[in-house]
C-alpha cells in the first residue's frame, strides 16, 4: 500500500485538486516551487535553523510514569504543546514563510479554528516581515480569546467570519475568497492537511518533522526503531499527519486517529467525520465529508475549536479507507475529563485537542510491553475558559 | 437522430449582446423558480443559469452566498429543483445551463445527475471546482454520451496554452471572468487583455460573467464578447421583488439602449 500522493495528488481515492480556474495559476506555481525547494539544502538548513533555535526544537518525549501505570503499558507524550506559540502548528507556518518569500508574495492569510494556526502564521508573519490577515470564525472567536488577543498583538488582523456555523469550515471558506481575489500578491498558509494538492503533502511534510524525531528518540531512550502506538487526534489531521509519516510504511506501528464526537456519535452535534460521513468535495480535495443526502456541507461540533471541522484530510481518509489506522471518537465530556486528568496528574494542562487523544487511551487494551506515543499537540492556556467552567460545575464529583 | 444544442443555436442566430441571467434556484422562495424562468425569458433574457445552492461557495461574493444559504434553508435540493423543471420545456425555449458545485452533482452521481438533465432539456453545465483534468478524464465521456455542455472558466490572466487548452475542452462558449476575483464584485475592465484573448481567434465564442451589473458594464462586455451573464446584480432585485414586473425592469434597464445622455 502507498501512503503517498500519485501525480495527480492523489492519495489512494481522496485528494486532488478540486480548484476554480481562478486559483489554478497559483496552485501551479506553489507546486513548482514546493518541489524545487524541497530539495534545495539552504532551504532545508535555514528551516532546521529556524525549528529548533526559534522553534525550540526537537520537543521532549516525555515518559508519563502515570499514565503507563494507568493504561498498563510504556506511554510517551511526544511534547508539541512546548513549542514556541503552545503547538505544533508554527512546525508548518515557519515552512510555508519561506515557501512565500521564494514565491515573491508579501501578503499571508490564514483560517483558524483554535487560534493555534493564526497565531503561529501571525507569528512568522512578525518574523518575515509579511502583512497577515487571518480568518477566524466568530463562534471561535470567542470561545478562543486569548489567542485572537495574541494575534492582534504580533500585528496581524482578524477577520471575524459570519457565515454558515461561524467555525473551521466557514474560516476556510473566506480565506479561500480572499486569495481568488488576491492572488498576485498573497500565500495562503493552510493550517492543515486540507485543501487542494499539493497542500495535504506541503503541511505533512512540514509536520512530518514530528515522527522523524520520535524515531530518534525512541531510539536514545530504548534503543528502538519504532513504537507499537501512534495515537493522535484528528480535526483537519496535520500533528497525525506528522506523528504518523516516518510509520506510514512500517505496518507494525498501530496508527490510532482520534476524532471528536462531541455530544455523542448520534447526537447531530458531533465532529466524527469517519464515522458520520461518506466521499464529497470540500475545500478543494475529495474525501470524507460529514454532508446531507443531497450534499449539503453540515455543521460539526467539538468543544474543541480545532476539531470541529467536517472533513479530515485526505491522507486521513486513505488511512481510514485502507485500515492502515484505527479510528477512535471521543466525546466533549471525556476530553475534559481526560484534560483535567492530565492537569492534576502530571501538572500539563493539555489543549482540548490533545485530551481528544489522551482519552482515548481508554478505549485500548495494551500489552504491557508496548510503547505508546501519544501526540500532545498543544497546551492549554488557550482553552481556560472552557476547563473552568466545566471544573467548576464538577469539582464536587471526581477531582 | 441527436438534436442540435440549443446554445449552439442562440449563438448561430445572435451575434451579439447575449445576456444570460444567473439566479439560485428556490430563492427567493423554494417555488420561485418557475416563475422567475417564465419572466425572464418573457422578458428576452437569452440564456439562463440556475444556481445549484451550495452550503459552501468559495467562487462566490456575499450576494450569492445569502441567496445560496436562504435557498437551502427555504428547503431548496438537486432532486428537488429537476422536480421542478420537469415540464418546463412545455413553455421555455431558450437555453438553460444548471450551475453549481461539485459536491451535490457527486452525490447524486453523474450518470444520474445528465440522465435527469437530459430527460428535462437542460443543455449546459458549469461547475467552477471541477477543474479540466478532472472532467477530461472522469467525466468528459459521459457528458457527451449525453449531448450536455459542460462549460469553462478563463479569466484575463490564464495563460495562452490554457486558454487553448480549455477552449478545446469547452462546449458552447468560454466563460471569461471579467477581473479574476469572487462574483459580484465591481469589474475592472483591461481592455488589452481582452483583445489578447479576442485575438487568439478561439474555437468558442466568449461571454463576460463577474461583476456584470448596470447597462455600462453590460455594454461595455458586449464590446469584448459575444455577450455578458449577471448574477449578483439579479439576485439583488429579487431581494427586493420576484415579480414579473420588477423582473422585467431589470432586464430592461441593463438592455435599453440609452438614446441620449
Amino acid at each position: 500500500m502507498n501512503y503517498k500522493t500519485d501525480t495527480n495528488g492523489y492519495y489512494g481515492n481522496f485528494g486532488g485538486a478540486y480548484i476554480p480556474e481562478m486559483l489554478f495559476p497559483n496552485i501551479e506555481e506553489l507546486k513548482s516551487v514546493y518541489y524545487e525547494m524541497m530539495h534545495d539544502p539552504s532551504f532545508v538548513k535555514e528551516l532546521d535553523c529556524l525549528l529548533n533555535d526559534f522553534v525550540g526544537r526537537p520537543s521532549p518525549l516525555y515518559f508519563s510514569q502515570k499514565l503507563s501505570t494507568k493504561h498498563k503499558a510504556k506511554i510517551f507524550l511526544k511534547r508539541e504543546d512546548l513549542n514556541h506559540t503552545g503547538a505544533h502548528k508554527i512546525n508548518n507556518t515557519l515552512g510555508q514563510i519561506l515557501l512565500a518569500r521564494r514565491l515573491g508574495k508579501t501578503r499571508i492569510i490564514a483560517e483558524t479554528g483554535a487560534g493555534q494556526h493564526g497565531v503561529a502564521t501571525a507569528t512568522a508573519c512578525a518574523l518575515m516581515d509579511m502583512t497577515c490577515v487571518v480568518y477566524m470564525g466568530q463562534t471561535d472567536i470567542e470561545r478562543q480569546l486569548p489567542n485572537v488577543e495574541r494575534m492582534q498583538l504580533l500585528g496581524a488582523k482578524v477577520v471575524p467570519v459570519t457565515s454558515g456555523s461561524q467555525t473551521l469550515k466557514d474560516a476556510t471558506n473566506e480565506a479561500i475568497r480572499d486569495w481568488i481575489n488576491n492572488a498576485d500578491d498573497t500565500h495562503y498558509i493552510i493550517g492543515s492537511v486540507v485543501g487542494p494538492h499539493p497542500y495535504p503533502e506541503i503541511v505533512a511534510y512540514f509536520q512530518s518533522v514530528i515522527s522523524k524525531e520520535i524515531k530518534t528518540q525512541l531510539n536514545e531512550k530504548l534503543g528502538v526503531a519504532s513504537p507499537d502506538y501512534v495515537i493522535a487526534c484528528v480535526g483537519g489531521g496535520s500533528n497525525a499527519a506528522g506523528a504518523f509519516y516516518h510509520f506510514l510504511d512500517d505496518t507494525a506501528v498501530k496508527l490510532v486517529a482520534v476524532e471528536a464526537s462531541g455530544h455523542g456519535l448520534q447526537s447531530g452535534k458531533s465532529a466524527a467525520t469517519t464515522a458520520l460521513g461518506r466521499p464529497g468535495v470540500l475545500h478543494g480535495s475529495k474525501t470524507i465529508l460529514m454532508q446531507t443526502e443531497d450534499g449539503q456541507v453540515v455543521e460539526p461540533h467539538s468543544v474543541s475549536a480545532g476539531l470541529d471541522y467536517p472533513g479530515i484530510g485526505p491522507l486521513h481518509a486513505h488511512l481510514y479507507e485502507t485500515g492502515r489506522a484505527q479510528f477512535l471518537y471521543v466525546t466533549d465530556t471525556e476530553a475534559l475529563d481526560a484534560g483535567l486528568a492530565l492537569t492534576r496528574n502530571e501538572g500539563i494542562i493539555p489543549a482540548l485537542e490533545s485530551a481528544h487523544a489522551l482519552a482515548a487511551l481508554d478505549q485500548i487494551k495494551f500489552n504491557s510491553t508496548d510503547i505508546v506515543v501519544l501526540s500532545l499537540s498543544g497546551r492549554g492556556d488557550k482553552d481556560m475558559i472552557t476547563y473552568l467552567d466545566y471544573f467548576k460545575k464538577h469539582k464536587h464529583e471526581k477531582h | 437522430m441527436r438534436s442540435i444544442n440549443r446554445i449552439t443555436s442562440l449563438f448561430e442566430r445572435k451575434k451579439e449582446n447575449i445576456l444570460s441571467i444567473y439566479f439560485t434556484a428556490g430563492f427567493p422562495e423554494l417555488s420561485s423558480t418557475e416563475n422567475i424562468i417564465a419572466a425572464l425569458q418573457k422578458s428576452g433574457a437569452d440564456m439562463l443559469e440556475i444556481g445549484i445552492p451550495f452550503s459552501d461557495p468559495i467562487a462566490d461574493g456575499p450576494v450569492i452566498q445569502q441567496s445560496n444559504k436562504k435557498a437551502i434553508e427555504n428547503g431548496m435540493t438537486l432532486q428537488l429543483l429537476f422536480e421542478q423543471l420537469k415540464t418546463i420545456r412545455s413553455h421555455v425555449n431558450i437555453p438553460i445551463i444548471l450551475m453549481g458545485y461539485l459536491n451535490p452533482v457527486y452525490q447524486m452521481g453523474i450518470e444520474n445527475f445528465l440522465q435527469k438533465c437530459t430527460d428535462i432539456g437542460i443543455d449546459g453545465v458549469i461547475i467552477p471546482d471541477l477543474p479540466a483534468e478532472i472532467y477530461k478524464t472522469q467525466y468528459q465521456q459521459a457528458f457527451h454520451k449525453h449531448n450536455i455542455f459542460n462549460v469553462f472558466l478563463i479569466t484575463p490572466k490564464t495563460k495562452p496554452e490554457r486558454i487553448k487548452y480549455l477552449d478545446g475542452l469547452s462546449e458552447g462558449f468560454l466563460y471569461l471572468v471579467s477581473s479574476s476575483g469572487t462574483t459580484g464584485k465591481d469589474t475592472i475592465f483591461h481592455e488589452e487583455e481582452y483583445q489578447r484573448i479576442n485575438d487568439m481567434k478561439l474555437n468558442n465564442p466568449l461571454l463576460i460573467g463577474f461583476g456584470i451589473h448596470d447597462r455600462a458594464s453590460y455594454e461595455n462586455a458586449c464590446k469584448h464578447a459575444r455577450g455578458a451573464i449577471v448574477g449578483s446584480a439579479f439576485i439583488k432585485a429579487l431581494e427586493k421583488s420576484s415579480s414579473p414586473e420588477n423582473i422585467s425592469s431589470f432586464i430592461h434597464s441593463l438592455t435599453t439602449p440609452i438614446l441620449c445622455n
